[in-house]
């Protein structure tokens, strides 16, 4: 066969993404417009599921191709599965809101599913350009998805933040690729690795490529300090917007950063440990401290999300199988509890039909809606990371990670600043449960989002401590791949 | 029969019917509360009936590696567990029944919430594997959180955020100290690690971590402020399990873990325990004597008698250990008793100001010789269990620190001077108003509340050895483990009684157990 029809072959997942992305994008011009929002969605969701199943039938081990510019292994496989899901979960979940406010149009799931693909390069990027194409792919159609809503000036205001943060972000890291290149004289990253394993003195220009690269990387994670955009675009973007950013974008670059570290700049790790403890750190903090002050429920979870990913940092600053193990085990976890808040935030309406906004809304929730407050008490104990809900056990696992590895202040001031953020969370469960409803909330999101809430709620709830095992033994095999070819 | 799982799993899916069922009304989520909590004491008794008190150290022991890799299912209880989770069960349905009337709002979440608090305290003691405590340990205070926050007083807000982040605080460095415990002796068996031989300058700092969480549970002066102001604003019930149980998961932490997995820290660090008890001891019987509102009174007294716990923990020999848990026990008893007679009559006057009452001995016979009992009792009069408590703490503190032991001492007499003040304020003297005279006296509900506390107290005033045999074997080998443990220098030459009759060493009475 071709080499690149093998190639397309190892990338079948994303293959089968591109076609769809096109035969969606050519059904929703040509076949009905924005009425068929609704059927668009199923069979893009239906894309999603076959993207999966044409993942799961890979075979095992590691397969390159594209010249080495793809790689396809378990590491990749983990978190493809998770963004497949959390990407079709926010197509769902963004139906009855899309129908609410009239901007429901059929782009949505296309931009969704371009972002998908372009998430699925980036955890499968084995060369920094596969990589900066695959960010790329996704940032651009997450500008337009943040400016979703065209006639809301602050939706607009969103996108312009998100699209100018995000240039600026992607030239630093085009700039850290280039130095890099410059001084190691390849981008693949198994030749980067080399070269860096065979100098005898560490290469200055590498190491502020390196620096480069980690501070775009970090811009698209959002951690601290280049997080600042994140507040202003989840509150501004449609909030089923926001619940997408929040979730499989965290995951793929998350990936990305772990494969470019360490695979790319494996015998750098002394040099980026720090950046990672120091990113870890100012994000858990800030993210902790930040969200108390808060009054509007999307910017609350844009903190949390700040903090989360301070959290699952600290599993890559261990830079230890056991520590990768720890944060693909985060990840998974992390984008159920954020998908769930998000959820029951979209459920809500208010007296006049507006969604709600404001934590004040929530009020006395548990009496008006008993159901939705038990589910978001599940989902903000467990961002929380109170045992037994399982939030908890990811957060125990980052930190077991960091003390194996030496890290004990990193994991002592990690825990304190999940004590602070535990105030507002708590916060969250005192409007709904101690305060008397003030305002007439409704609820209205269909019975797709109430089967999503019950499902991830009871996947964070205690009983999701019974599907941990089999959870950690996959993230810790995926974890492995990423050494065993780093070694 | 896997019968400590069946004792931690029943309430909590009892509790989920309560709450997810329709057509769940108040009274039948009484009645199912009230029906799964004698269950629940059914069982305690038959594990009661069952543990072997000449048998292996842990029963009832079940292993299953459900939560790998990090920790197991691993339960089983030695005597001072068995003792711990039989006065949780005992409390229980008296909790749900002091709780019958005076709670209207919500109350199968109530009853559930209490169902659930019934587990994750027995699963506390029961805990074999050191995560699996862990979590049960913390998952009490979202519970306890919630019961504080929706059916408390006026100000039950900042009541229940203190509780819940006080405690939590404390918790976190424990975990650290876990972890990094589990990572040295790469096991989570807390028998594995009880025998492990941490490095002497590790076990300090481990020792201080978990001294942060149990000193905060306990509650020790100066980290006792959340108490106060969680029993004023808890509800009665909420208030029993508070006082009754919840207290004592520190007092079981540090015979747990503090004193066997780091004996030298805990011989080293004496003097930071028995300073910060005989400060508690003082201060808070003091502050005790000036308080108006009946709840924080007896709040103060409970961190008063807390310290005579650590005290006697940390005296570090037969005796003083065994006090400290005869203390534990008669306290919960006690104390749970008084916040239930305080829930009584503030469930008649709606007031917990000492002020509004008087004259009660006239007005409401019954109820004051309860409430005359419980006072004695907590004072730590002769065939009491408060006595035999008291008593036992002092003995063993008095081989290891007659200074410590002085000062101990004055708490007693502190102690008596605030509750019999407080009586005769309540009893004695004039009724504060018509209201007050108008009260009816306890009714069969109440009695049946509280008769069963004072027969349980009469029981280990007179023949504590009941109480005392199953935890016996338990205690020789935490001495074991301590003995020969280099003691910080702490100023024990005052010898009082040169005469005193000399006490077997604690090596001899750890021989004499076996």
């Amino acid at each position: 066969m071709h080499p690149t029809l093998i190639s397309i072959q190892i990338a079948a997942p994303e293959a089968v993404l591109t076609a769809g992305v096109l035969l969606t994008l050519m059904l929703g011009t040509f076949g009905g417009g924005d009425r068929a929002l609704r059927w668009l969605t199923y069979v893009s969701v239906l894309i999603l599921a076959i993207a999966g199943f044409a993942l799961l039938d890979q075979p095992a081990g590691i397969q390159r191709g594209f010249d080495g510019l793809y790689v396809a292994d378990a590491f990749s496989g983990y978190l493809k599965i998770i963004i497949l899901i959390a990407a079709a979960a926010s197509m769902l979940l963004a139906l009855p809101y899309l129908k609410d406010v009239k901007t429901g149009r059929f782009e949505y799931p296309v931009l969704l599913m371009l972002a998908t693909l372009g998430m699925c390069m980036m955890v499968s990027a084995d060369d920094m350009l596969s990589l900066y194409i695959g960010l790329e792919l996704t940032s651009l159609a997450s500008y337009v998805l943040a400016a979703f809503h065209r006639g809301e000036s602050r939706s607009a205001e969103a996108g312009l933040k998100y699209f100018v943060l995000g240039a600026l972000a992607s030239g630093i890291l085009l700039y850290g690729i280039t130095l890099v290149y410059g001084f190691t004289g390849t981008t693949g990253f198994a030749g980067i690795r080399d070269v860096l394993a065979g100098q005898q003195e560490r290469s200055l220009g590498a190491l502020i490529g390196l620096v480069f690269i980690l501070s775009g990387l970090a811009f698209k994670i959002s951690a601290v300090p280049f997080h600042m955009w994140v507040p202003d675009v989840y509150d501004g973007a449609p909030t089923p917007v926001a619940a997408f950013f929040s979730a499989a974008p965290k995951a793929a670059a998350l990936g990305l950063m772990v494969r470019v570290l360490v695979q790319g700049f494996g015998p750098m790790s002394v040099d980026w440990q720090q950046i990672i403890v120091f990113l870890s750190l100012a994000s858990m903090l800030l993210g902790a401290t930040g969200a108390i002050g808060q009054t509007r429920v999307k910017r609350l979870l844009a903190y949390s999300s700040i903090a989360n990913i301070g959290f699952a940092l600290v599993g890559l600053a261990a830079a230890s199988p056991q520590g990768i193990e720890a944060l693909l085990f985060y990840i998974s976890v992390y984008v159920t509890m954020t998908l769930g808040s998000f959820l029951v935030v979209l459920q809500l309406r208010r007296a006049d039909g507006a969604p709600v906004e404001l934590i004040s809304d929530l009020s006395g929730l548990s009496k008006t809606r008993p159901a939705l407050a038990w589910g978001l008490l599940i989902f903000m104990l467990s961002l929380a990371g109170i045992p037994p809900l399982l939030g908890f056990w990811p957060k125990f696992a980052v930190f077991q990670a960091a003390i194996a590895a030496g890290f004990l202040p990193l994991a002592v001031i990690g825990f304190i600043a999940s004590v602070i953020a535990a105030f507002y969370y708590l916060r969250i469960i005192k409007v709904m449960f101690f305060d008397d409803p003030d305002v007439v909330v409704t609820s209205d999101g269909g019975r797709t989002n109430g089967a999503m809430i019950a499902g991830a709620a009871l996947f964070c709830s205690p009983l999701g401590m019974l599907v941990m095992t089999p959870l950690v033994a996959a993230a810790g095999r995926a974890a492995a791949v990423l050494f065993l070819a780093g070694g | 029969m896997p019968i400590l799982s069946i004792m931690i799993l029943l309430p909590v899916f009892a509790a989920l019917a309560l709450v997810v069922l329709p057509g769940v009304d108040a009274p039948r989520a009484r009645l199912v509360a009230l029906v799964i909590t004698l269950i629940e004491f059914v069982l305690g008794l038959l594990l009661w009936q069952g543990f072997d008190v000449a048998g292996p150290a842990f029963q009832f022991v079940e292993k299953l590696p459900l939560f790998a890799p990090y920790l197991d299912w691993h339960l089983g209880i030695d005597g001072i567990a068995l003792m711990l989770i039989l006065l949780s069960v005992f409390l229980m349905p008296l909790c749900i029944l002091a709780s019958w009337q005076s709670v209207e709002k919500r109350v199968p979440d109530y009853m559930a919430a209490f169902l659930v608090m019934e587990s994750l305290m027995i699963g506390t003691f029961a805990a074999r594997d050191i995560f699996l405590f862990y979590v049960f340990f913390e998952a009490g205070l979202i519970p306890m959180f919630l019961i504080i926050g929706i059916w408390g007083g006026a100000r039950r807000i900042y009541a229940s955020y203190k509780f819940f982040l006080y405690t939590l605080l404390g918790s976190v460095l424990m975990l650290v100290a876990m972890i990094y415990m589990v990572g040295e002796a790469g096991s989570t068996d807390i028998g594995v690690l009880s025998t492990h031989d941490f490095d002497v300058h590790a076990q300090i700092w481990l020792f201080l971590a978990f001294f942060a969480s149990f000193a905060v549970k306990m509650p020790m002066w100066p980290v006792h402020t959340w108490l106060p102001d969680a029993h004023v604003e808890a509800p009665t019930a909420g208030s029993v399990i508070l006082a009754g149980v919840l207290l004592k998961l520190g007092g079981y932490g540090f015979v747990r873990f503090s004193l066997p997995m780091f004996p030298d820290a805990s011989a080293q660090l004496i003097w930071l325990v028995f300073g910060l008890s005989m400060v508690a001891v003082v201060y808070t019987s003091l502050v005790a004597l000036v308080q108006n509102d009946m709840k924080k009174l007896i709040a103060y007294s409970s961190v008063a008698h807390m310290a005579f716990v650590t005290a006697g923990l940390f005296a570090l020999n037969t005796q003083g250990i065994e006090g400290s848990l005869v203390m534990m026990l008669s306290h919960g008893l006690v104390s749970g008793a008084l916040f239930l007679c305080v829930g009584i009559v503030y469930d008649r006057l709606h007031s917990r100001e000492i002020a509004r009452y008087g004259g009660l001995a006239d007005t409401m016979p019954r109820y004051a010789l309860l409430l005359l009992f419980f006072t004695m009792a907590s004072v730590g009069l002769p065939a009491t269990s408060g006595f035999v408590a008291e008593f036992l703490v002092l003995i063993g503190l008095y081989q290891t620190s007659t200074w410590a032991t002085l000062i101990m001492t004055t708490g007693i007499i502190l102690g008596a001077a605030y509750m019999l003040w407080m009586y005769r304020r309540i009893a004695f003297g004039a009724a504060a108003g018509d209201d007050t005279r108008a009260m009816p006296d306890l009714d069969w509900r109440e009695i049946a509340i509280l008769a069963p506390i004072a027969a349980a107290v009469l029981w280990m005033g007179i023949y504590p050895k009941t109480f005392q045999a199953p935890m016996r074997p338990a205690i020789a080998t935490i001495v074991a483990r301590l003995d020969g443990r280099a003691l910080a220098t702490l100023p024990t030459d005052m010898t009082l009684s040169p005469a005193l009759p000399a006490l077997a060493s604690p090596a001899a009475a750890a021989e004499a157990q076996r």
